[in-house]
C-alpha cells in the first residue's frame, strides 16, 4: 500500500486516495474553438508510462483536495507531491 | 501414559500442566508448552501424513515454519481447520489432529498404490496425462485430481471467530528475536526509537534457546530473558510473540499475522482469534534467521528422517528424543552439536561426515566424549516403509561419487545437515536483488531496495559474535538517525564454539542398479529424477522447471528444496547457481487464515450501513428493504400476505389516483456557493443556468467530457450565491469529485465552493393529485396555489416550528411536492405528513412504485443513463443548449453520435399485453433467426403500468424512434422467454406533461 504525502494533511495511506489520472493533460478552454484532434488528444489519448509518470490523486477521505504525485509506475516510488496550482520538475 | 521419547528433565514445558488432546482418534497426553509434533514424537508416534502425489508415508521433519511433511486436519475451539503444521501449533486442551491426504487411514492408505506405479507419475504427469481431451477435465480429470491429491477439508461452516485488522507506525520493527534481532530492538530502544519486536514463536530467543552459548557470563536462553525483559517494560518498545511478519510491500509497509488466542483455553467474547498487523516502518531489521537444509539421499523422506537442528530443538525446548539410536549424517559441524546433546542424554549417535577425517573445536570434542565419528561417509538410502528402521551407509570414494566400502546400520532416527540457507524472503519481497555468496553457497540480500537491513544469519552471518555485533550496529545506527540520540551500549562477551569450513556437498551419488526416490522437495513430492526429466525436456529457466515439476510450490514454499533444487539444476546444466537464478519469493511466507485477511468486514461490518432518519418508521410499518449503495430503502411497505408485484403496484396505483409520501433522502445533496456559482453550473450542465431566479428549480443534465451522460437532478437557487444541488442516490460521491475538479483543477479562478449535505437534510416527496391538499394542511400559513408555487417554484416556511424547505418538483410525473428539514426533525416531519396525509387516502409508497411511476412517464435513470447513452439517446437533446460552452460538448459532434440510425430510447408493451418483458432482454427481429441473432436493442427498464394496467418497458433500441408501431421480439435465453412486442413512444403516460403543472 502506498504511502502518499498529501501536501495539505501529510503522509497518509494509500486507502484515503482514489486516482485521478494524468496530471499533465490541460483542458481545452471553456468558450474557445478547438480542433476536433485536440479536442480527442484530450478525451481519450494517454501515454501509459514505465517510470516516472505525474498524476492526480484526490486526498478523498481527508480534505478532498485534488493533489499532484510524481510516482514511479514501476517501482511505485514516489518522487514528489504537491498542489496542484504547484509545478512538478 | 507414560511417554516413552520425554527425556526427565530437559526442556521449557511446563510439566506441571498436563494437557490431553487426541491423534486420529487417539488419547495422548503433551505438557503445556508443546506443539503437536513434540507432543506426538514424545509418544512415539512420528507417521502422520501420506505424501501429495505417492501417498508415502511421511513424519516430521522439522521443528518450526521449515516443515514440509506435518500438515494436520486440526479441530480445536468449535472450528476445523486443515494444513495446520504440526510444528507450530501449540497443545491445548481438547484439541483433534488428524491425518490428511489418506484415506482410508493413515496406516494403511489405498492411494500408496501410487507409489509402486510410480514410473507413471514423473514431472508434468497433470500436464500430459490430463490435457486431452479438453471436454474430459471439467467432469473426469479434475474430480479425480482433487479427490487423489485432497490435502485438508476447508470446514463450510460458518466462522464464528473475531478477526481483527490493526494499523501501526514505528521507527523500527524488527522480524525475528534471535541474537541479532534481540541485539538491534535493545540498541534501537535504548536511542528512544519506537520499537516493534516481531517473534513468530511463543518463546523469544531464537537460536539462544537451543545453542550451547554464554554471553556476558549468561546462557544463550538467559541472556534473551533478561534482554527481553528490560525491553518489555520500556513504553517505546512493543514485543510480539507468536506473531509473524509474513509481507514486504510498497514504502515500507510490512504485514504481520498475530496467534491471538489459538493457544488459549479460555478466552474472553472479545478477544480476537488473530490479528493482522499493517506495519509501516521508517527502517527494518530482518533478523529471520537461517533454515537447515537437508542432503538428499535414497529414501530420504521416511519417517524418522529429520534435520539436526531441529532433533536438537526436540531435546533442548521439549525434552523429547526424535529417537534413541541416532544416526547424524552432516556436511558441517553445527550437527556435531546435536550429537553432543543426544550424548548428554546418554544416547549414543553415530556421526556421519561427508567430509575427509580433520579436526575442529567440535569434532575434537566430540571425539573426547568417544562418540563414533565415520568420516567420508553418508547414507545411501534409509530402510524402513513407516519409520526408519535401518540405513545402507557408504565410504565415498575421493571425488564422492562412487563407494569404497558400503554396510547397513541399524537406526530409529537419521539427523541431517546439509549446511543453512539464510531467510532472505522478506528481503526479496521487499524488492532486493539477491547475491549469491559462495561462502555459504546461498543467497543473501544485496544492495538495500526500501529501508530494509538484514542481520545475523539472515545474512549470511552465521557466528553469534558476528550477529550480535551486526545487530547493536544496525540497530544503533538506525535508530540514531531517526531519533538523533545515540547511546553507547558495550558489546557484551560471547563464548560460543568454532566451526570449520563445511562441505559442498548436497546429494548423495546411488550405487550401480539401485534406484529408490530421493526427494529434493518433500510436499509436492518432487524427486531427483523429475529435475532431471524437465531438463531432459528442454526446460531451462528455472521459474519453468519449478512450475513444470511443482518444485518449491507447496505451502512451505520450497523452505528446505530450493537450494538443493537449484544445486541439482546447475550440476546438470554445467552452470553455476548464480547464473541459475533463483524462484522469486512471494507473501504470505507462511499460510495465513482467510479469516485474518478478512478481519472484521463481514456481515453487517462488510460496508457501512446509511439509514435515513426515518428508518425506524420505516420498520414498524413492515418496509421490506432494498441495498441502494451503502444506503437501506424502503423498497414496499408490505400489507399482509402481499407480494412485492402486489404491494408496488399497490401503492402506484395511489400515488396516481390519491397521493403518496416516499423517502427521498438518499438523494445526494451538495452546497454550492459562491459569486461565480451560477457560471459555474452553466458549465456543468448542458443547459442554461444564467437566469434561474431566486426561488426557482431547474432540472439539469451533466456530462463527461466524451458527451456521455453523467447524472440529473434538479438545481435550486436558494439565494442570490447560493444554489442547492441534487444528484442521484448512485452518483453522489462521483458528482461531489467531478465538481471539485474542475473548481480545483480546471476553473481554480471561479470563486465557488461545494459540499456534501446529503446527510444534513431528510427529505419526503409527497405525489399525487391531492399532494396539495395535504401540503396546505402541512403549512396553513402559506400560500400553496399553482400561482404562488408553481412547477419548479422553491420555498422556505416553518414547518411546525420547524425551519423547511418547500421544492415543487416531481419524479413521479404527479403534482409532486419535496420537503426538506434537518436530518434532526426527519422523523417529526414524516410523523406529521402520515397524521395529516391519512384523510386524504395517502399511503407511503417504496423505490419499487417510484421506479414504476417514472418508467411508465418514461423518465430516464439508471438504467438507461448507463454510461453509453448521450443527451439524444434518452430523448433530453431539448436539455442541451447549442449557445454555450459546457463540459463534454465538443464531443456531441462526433460522427458516430450523429448518425441517423443511433440507438434511442423507446417504449415497448407486450402484444398480448400480460407478459412482463424481463429487464435485461434483447430485441431482435426474428426469434428463430440463426445465431448469431443481430441485436437491435435491449430492454432497459421495466414496470407493470398502473395507468394502462398492462406491463411497459423502456427499451435502447438502434433508429428507435423509426421503429415507432412496429413489432419485434424481446428475447431473454437468461430466463428462457421470447416476448413479441409493439414499440410505442417512451412516454406512455400524460406525454404533455399536464399533470406536474396542474
Ligand atoms: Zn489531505
Amino acid at each position: 500500500m502506498l504511502y502518499i504525502k498529501c501536501p495539505y494533511c501529510g503522509l497518509r495511506a494509500q486507502k484515503e486516495f482514489s486516482y485521478g489520472g494524468d496530471a499533465t493533460v490541460k483542458r481545452p478552454n471553456i468558450n474557445e474553438e478547438v480542433s476536433s484532434e485536440d479536442w480527442d488528444n484530450f478525451v481519450y489519448m494517454r501515454k501509459s508510462p514505465r517510470g516516472k509518470h505525474i498524476e492526480l490523486w484526490q486526498h478523498i477521505a481527508g480534505c478532498r483536495q485534488w493533489i499532484k504525485v510524481q510516482r514511479d509506475t514501476a517501482t511505485h516510488e514516489i518522487f514528489q507531491t504537491a498542489k496542484v496550482t504547484e509545478e512538478i520538475r | 501414559m507414560s511417554q516413552p521419547f520425554r527425556l526427565n528433565k530437559e526442556g521449557l514445558i511446563n510439566r506441571n500442566k498436563k494437557i490431553s488432546f487426541t491423534f486420529n482418534g487417539k488419547k495422548l497426553f503433551g505438557y503445556e508448552g508443546d506443539t503437536i509434533a513434540s507432543a506426538l514424537i514424545a509418544n512415539g508416534i512420528h507417521l502422520v501424513g501420506r505424501s501429495f502425489k505417492y501417498h508415502r508415508p511421511r513424519g516430521f521433519f522439522g521443528a518450526g515454519v521449515e516443515e514440509p511433511n506435518a500438515k494436520l486436519q486440526v479441530e480445536f475451539n468449535g472450528h476445523s481447520e486443515p494444513n495446520v503444521n504440526a510444528t507450530e501449533m501449540e497443545l491445548v486442551e481438547g484439541l483433534s489432529a488428524t491425518s490428511q491426504n489418506c484415506w482410508p487411514s493413515v496406516n494403511f492408505d489405498i492411494g500408496a498404490i501410487n507409489n509402486f506405479l510410480k514410473m507413471f507419475f514423473p514431472a508434468g504427469f497433470y500436464y500430459k496425462t490430463f490435457m486431452w481431451p479438453k471436454s474430459f477435465w471439467y467432469k473426469i480429470y479434475e474430480p479425480f485430481i482433487r479427490k487423489a491429491a485432497g490435502l485438508g477439508v476447508a470446514s463450510i461452516e460458518k466462522d464464528k471467530e473475531r478477526y481483527e485488522h490493526k494499523f501501526e507506525y514505528c521507527d523500527l520493527l524488527v522480524t525475528g528475536s534471535g541474537p541479532s534481532g534481540l541485539a538491534s530492538a535493545y540498541a534501537a530502544a535504548k536511542n528512544g526509537a519506537k520499537v516493534i519486536l516481531a517473534e513468530d514463536k511463543p518463546r523469544f530467543g531464537g537460536t539462544l534457546l537451543t545453542d550451547d552459548v554464554s554471553i556476558d557470563n549468561l546462557s544463550g536462553k538467559d541472556w534473551a530473558e533478561k534482554i527481553i525483559t528490560e525491553l518489555k517494560s520500556m513504553p517505546n518498545v512493543t514485543v510480539k510473540n507468536r506473531s509473524q511478519v509474513f509481507g514486504y510491500y510498497d514504502h515500507n509497509m510490512l504485514v504481520m499475522f498475530e496467534r491471538v488466542s489459538d493457544h488459549l483455553e479460555k478466552k474472553s467474547k472479545f478477544t480476537p482469534r488473530q490479528r493482522l498487523w499493517y506495519i509501516r516502518a521508517k527502517e527494518t531489521i530482518l533478523s529471520t534467521g537461517s533454515i537447515e537444509r537437508p542432503i538428499v539421499f535414497g529414501n530420504n523422506d521416511t519417517p524418522g528422517i529429520f534435520l539436526s537442528a531441529a532433533a536438537k530443538e526436540y531435546m533442548k525446548v521439549y525434552g523429547v528424543l526424535v529417537g534413541k539410536k541416532p544416526l547424524i549424517f552432516t556436511n558441517n559441524d553445527s550437527a556435531y552439536e546435536t550429537a553432543l546433546e543426544f550424548k548428554k542424554n546418554n544416547v549414543e549417535p553415530i556421526i556421519l561426515d561427508t567430509r575427509e577425517e580433520h579436526s575442529s573445536e567440535l569434532i575434537d570434542e566430540a571425539k573426547s566424549k568417544g562418540i563414533d565419528i565415520r568420516f567420508s561417509h553418508g547414507v545411501i538410502v534409509a530402510n524402513g516403509y513407516k519409520k526408519v528402521k535401518s540405513a545402507k551407509i557408504g565410504k565415498l570414494n575421493k571425488d564422492k561419487n562412487s563407494f569404497e566400502k558400503i554396510e547397513t546400520v541399524d537406526c530409529d532416527c537419521i539427523c541431517v545437515s546439509g549446511f543453512w540457507t539464510p531467510s532472505v524472503h522478506l528481503a526479496s519481497q521487499s524488492g532486493n536483488k539477491l547475491k549469491y555468496e559462495e561462502k555459504i553457497d546461498a543467497f543473501i540480500p544485496d544492495k538495500k531496495k526500501q529501508h530494509e537491513t538484514s542481520v545475523g544469519a539472515a545474512n549470511g552471518s552465521f557466528t553469534l559474535e558476528e550477529s550480535l555485533k551486526n545487530g547493536f550496529e544496525n540497530g544503533s545506527n538506525l535508530s540514531a538517525k531517526i531519533t538523533d540520540t545515540k547511546t553507547e551500549i558495550a558489546i557484551p562477551n560471547v563464548n560460543e564454539k568454532k566451526y570449520g569450513v563445511h562441505d559442498k556437498f548436497w546429494c548423495m551419488p546411488l550405487p550401480k542398479n539401485e534406484n529408490p526416490k530421493r526427494f529434493v522437495d518433500f510436499q509436492n513430492d518432487v524427486s531427483v529424477s523429475d529435475i532431471e526429466i524437465a531438463l531432459r525436456e528442454g526446460y531451462r529457466s528455472i521459474e519453468h522447471v519449478k512450475r513444470y515439476t511443482t518444485l518449491g510450490m507447496a505451502t512451505d514454499q520450497g523452505r528446505t528444496s530450493n537450494l538443493n533444487g537449484l544445486q541439482l539444476v546447475s550440476n546438470i546444466e554445467n552452470k553455476i547457481v548464480p547464473e541459475v537464478g533463483h524462484t522469486t519469493f512471494r507473501p504470505p511466507f507462511t499460510p495465513i487464515t482467510i479469516g485474518t485477511i478478512v478481519g472484521r468486514e463481514v456481515g453487517m461490518e462488510y460496508m457501512p450501513t446509511r439509514k435515513t432518519p426515518m428508518h425506524e418508521w420505516h420498520e414498524k410499518n413492515n418496509a421490506v428493504f432494498v441495498d441502494a449503495g451503502a444506503w437501506k430503502r424502503p423498497r414496499y411497505y408490505k400489507q399482509g400476505n402481499e407480494t412485492l408485484f402486489e404491494a408496488s403496484k399497490r401503492e402506484a396505483k395511489n400515488v396516481r389516483e390519491n397521493v403518496g409520501i416516499c423517502d427521498v433522502t438518499t438523494l445526494g445533496k451538495i452546497d454550492i456557493k459562491g459569486p461565480d456559482a451560477a457560471e459555474f453550473l452553466n458549465r456543468v450542465y448542458t443547459n442554461a443556468w444564467m437566469k434561474l431566479p431566486v426561488g426557482k428549480a431547474r432540472y439539469g443534465l451533466m456530462l463527461r467530457e466524451d458527451g456521455i451522460v453523467m447524472d440529473d437532478g434538479t438545481t435550486t437557487r436558494i439565494s442570490e450565491n447560493h444554489y442547492h444541488m441534487t444528484t442521484t442516490t448512485a452518483q453522489a460521491a462521483n458528482v461531489l469529485s467531478h465538481l471539485e475538479y474542475y473548481l480545483q483543477i480546471v476553473w481554480p479562478e471561479l470563486n465557488v465552493n461545494v459540499v456534501s449535505t446529503t446527510e444534513q437534510w431528510a427529505g419526503a416527496a409527497i405525489a399525487g393529485p391531492k399532494s396539495r391538499d395535504i401540503l396546505s394542511k402541512l403549512y396553513p400559513d402559506l400560500d400553496v396555489s399553482n400561482n404562488a408555487l408553481p412547477f419548479m417554484g422553491y420555498k422556505e416556511a416553518e414547518f411546525f416550528g420547524v425551519p423547511s424547505r418547500i421544492f415543487r418538483i416531481s419524479f413521479s410525473g404527479e403534482l409532486a411536492y419535496e420537503i426538506n428539514v434537518k436530518s434532526d426533525h426527519g422523523m417529526f416531519m414524516w410523523e406529521k405528513m402520515m397524521e395529516v396525509g391519512k384523510e386524504f387516502g395517502n399511503q407511503p409508497y417504496g423505490t419499487e412504485a417510484l421506479s414504476t411511476l417514472r418508467i411508465e412517464m418514461g423518465h430516464v435513470a439508471g438504467p438507461e443513463l448507463d454510461g453509453r447513452t448521450i443527451p439524444s439517446d434518452v430523448s433530453l437533446n431539448g436539455l442541451v443548449s447549442k449557445k454555450k460552452d459546457f463540459i463534454g460538448k465538443n464531443s456531441l459532434g462526433r460522427e458516430a453520435f450523429n448518425v441517423e440510425s443511433r440507438q434511442k430510447i423507446v417504449g415497448l408493451i407486450p402484444i398480448d399485453r400480460k407478459s412482463s418483458i424481463p429487464e435485461g432482454s434483447h430485441i431482435v427481429q426474428d426469434q428463430n433467426a440463426k445465431l448469431p441473432n443481430p441485436k437491435l436493442g435491449h430492454v432497459s427498464s421495466s414496470c407493470w403500468s398502473v395507468e394502462n394496467n398492462n406491463p411497459f418497458s423502456l427499451a435502447i433500441m438502434k433508429d428507435g424512434k423509426n421503429m415507432i408501431g412496429k413489432k419485434f421480439f424481446a428475447v431473454s435465453p437468461l430466463k428462457n422467454k421470447s416476448i413479441e412486442v409493439e414499440v410505442i413512444s417512451s412516454h406512455y403516460v400524460d406525454p404533455e406533461g399536464k399533470r406536474v403543472r396542474s
